[in-house]
């Protein structure tokens, strides 16, 4: 096996993880927060893609500035879902939620439909048709840039979080929902705001990776299962373990393509998710119980 | 003295159950009163109306003559009122520091949290050697001044305690309850509910019991203390 192809297959794995990273670790603060897994994650994702392609082929914004209102756009779509639906089942058995998340995806899903048809698309960007090289390596300047700007947003999430008011009543509530309504806080509008940023997450991501691969209306439910494979991996609940999980996931799928085959890597990070629920079944990061 | 907290004829519930029906009491500005009453009287139900956390089935509930009942705990919170509830609930993972910091939630506690905390950590030294370790990791008596502390940090008008004694060593509660009245003369009003009746009645200016969600009896502290009834029932004597 020649080392070059092994050092691109890292390298390639490595920078399109921080796309991962980013789904993950919007996953897993709505879930550490609320305890709701939502399946309507990757239809989110796909929204953000195409909210990217609108900006992109209406406005000519380029996505790896557009981004921001794809983030921002998914704020919106978040807090709303989750004031007027998800906070009806926030203590509901996780069954029921599962199928309000799963109905929302549909709704979300069937809507791109409705609004872009079924071809994939893809986002066309200056930067994407760029290369650099490092010896025999080539680094797509693309996907360079969209694992900078993953790592920023993920990175300016945790100072949101540790530095911020509002940032430490999402952690007092995701900690002791009980504790922070007895010190007055507002928990409704806190769980509304973590998952508008868990939506914002992904809408990012969608943006970021809009021009790296195609996407379609029915692509949803496969990202929605990859971050939260990820999340497992990673330890529910543990944005740290999101993030590294988000990594270690790509760079292994990567690794797949390179000793098996391209179409193997599903494979791979499922065989991941196996190992971990064997050996350390809270995840990487995760703590005692999951 | 005028009345900081009136509660008039309430009665709460959960589902079909009632809880606590017909409770008046009445907490004037500087006082320390004492809701006192075995497991399951309905004190810690009261002191949960009172925040907004149930709901309120029938009466009245006024601040300074504002009426609470009605609010979420979080307008509640925000009129002058701190609730150290049962079992603490701080946060766990999050350091001492940070739990205290969350109790300044108004905007005049936050604009003065500085001085807040340094008023806190004078009262409890113990809490300034703790302040960035984690409070899940915190002793018992550490964990009950670092929730006092988080209800002070919102610089109430008044502070409620729900079984600031409970699971507590002996000479840690003297610590804690010396502070409590120190907290009292400084001016901060305080409505205690306590089993331990001695610990409460030694704090207190005034007393209620209840009994069976109703109240059976209220008085001055050396009232309830000559209550024949109380020797019997509360205090074993």
């Amino acid at each position: 096996m020649d080392a070059a192809l092994i050092g691109q297959g890292l390298l390639s794995g490595l920078l399109f993880g921080g796309v991962y990273s980013l789904m993950a670790v919007g996953l897993t603060l709505i879930f550490g927060v609320m305890r709701v897994v939502n399946f309507a994650h990757g239809d989110m994702m796909v929204w953000g893609m195409y909210l990217a392609w609108m900006l992109a082929t209406r406005l000519g914004v380029d996505p790896y500035a557009g981004f921001v209102l794809c983030a921002g756009g998914l704020f919106v779509v978040g807090f709303v879902v989750q004031r007027t639906l998800v906070d009806r089942i926030v203590d509901a058995p996780h069954e029921m939620q599962i199928l309000l998340m799963l109905g929302v995806a549909l709704v979300l899903e069937n809507a791109a439909l409705v609004a872009f048809g079924p071809d994939p698309q893809r986002v066309r960007s200056a930067l994407t048709a760029s290369t650099l090289w490092l010896g025999p390596i080539f680094v797509d300047v693309g996907r360079l840039v969209t694992f900078g700007l993953a790592v920023l947003l993920t990175g300016a999430l945790y100072l949101f979080l540790a530095r911020t008011p509002l940032g430490r009543s999402v952690r007092a509530a995701a900690d002791n929902p009980y504790g922070a309504l007895v010190i007055g806080t507002d928990v409704r509008r806190v769980y509304a705001v973590a998952f508008g940023i868990g939506a914002a997450c992904v809408g990012a991501a969608g943006a970021l990776v809009s021009p790296i691969l195609p996407f379609q209306p029915a692509g949803g439910l496969s990202l929605s299962v990859a971050s939260f494979n990820i999340v497992i991996i990673g330890g529910m609940g543990s944005l740290l373990g999101a993030f590294v999980g988000g990594l270690l996931v790509s760079v292994a799928e990567s690794m797949g393509a390179v000793f098996l085959a391209p179409s193997m890597k599903e494979l791979v990070s499922f065989s991941l998710l196996i190992a971990i629920l064997l050996f350390r079944p809270a995840g990487l990061f995760g703590k005692g119980s999951a | 003295m005028s009345t900081l907290l009136r509660l008039e004829g309430i009665e709460v519930g959960y589902g079909d159950l009632t809880a606590v029906r017909e409770v008046s009491l009445e907490v004037r500005t500087g006082e320390v009163v004492a809701l006192i009453g075995g497991n399951g009287a309905g004190k810690t139900t009261t002191l949960r109306a009172i925040t907004g956390l149930l709901p309120v089935r029938r009466g009245v509930i006024e601040l300074d003559g504002q009426r609470l009942d009605g609010l979420s705990p979080s307008r509640i919170v925000a009129r002058g009122l701190a609730h150290v509830p049962e079992g603490r609930q701080l946060f766990p993972t999050m350091t001492v520091r940070e739990n205290l910091e969350l109790g300044a939630a108004g905007r005049e506690a936050r604009a003065r949290r500085h001085e807040t905390l340094e008023w806190v950590f004078r009262l409890f030294p113990r809490l300034q050697e703790r302040n960035r370790q984690l409070a899940g990791t915190l002793s018992g008596g550490e964990q009950q001044m670092c929730a006092i502390g988080r209800g002070l940090m919102a610089r109430p008008r008044l502070l409620m305690l729900d079984e600031p004694s409970l699971g507590l060593a002996p000479v840690v509660l003297k610590t804690i309850f010396e502070t409590l009245a120190e907290i009292n003369r400084t001016g901060t009003t305080i409505l205690v509910v306590e089993q331990n009746v001695a610990r409460a009645l030694a704090l207190s200016h005034r007393g209620y019991v209840l009994e069976n969600g109703r109240i059976a009896l209220s008085g001055s502290r050396d009232e309830l203390l000559a209550s024949g009834h109380i020797k019997q029932a509360y205090l074993g004597l």
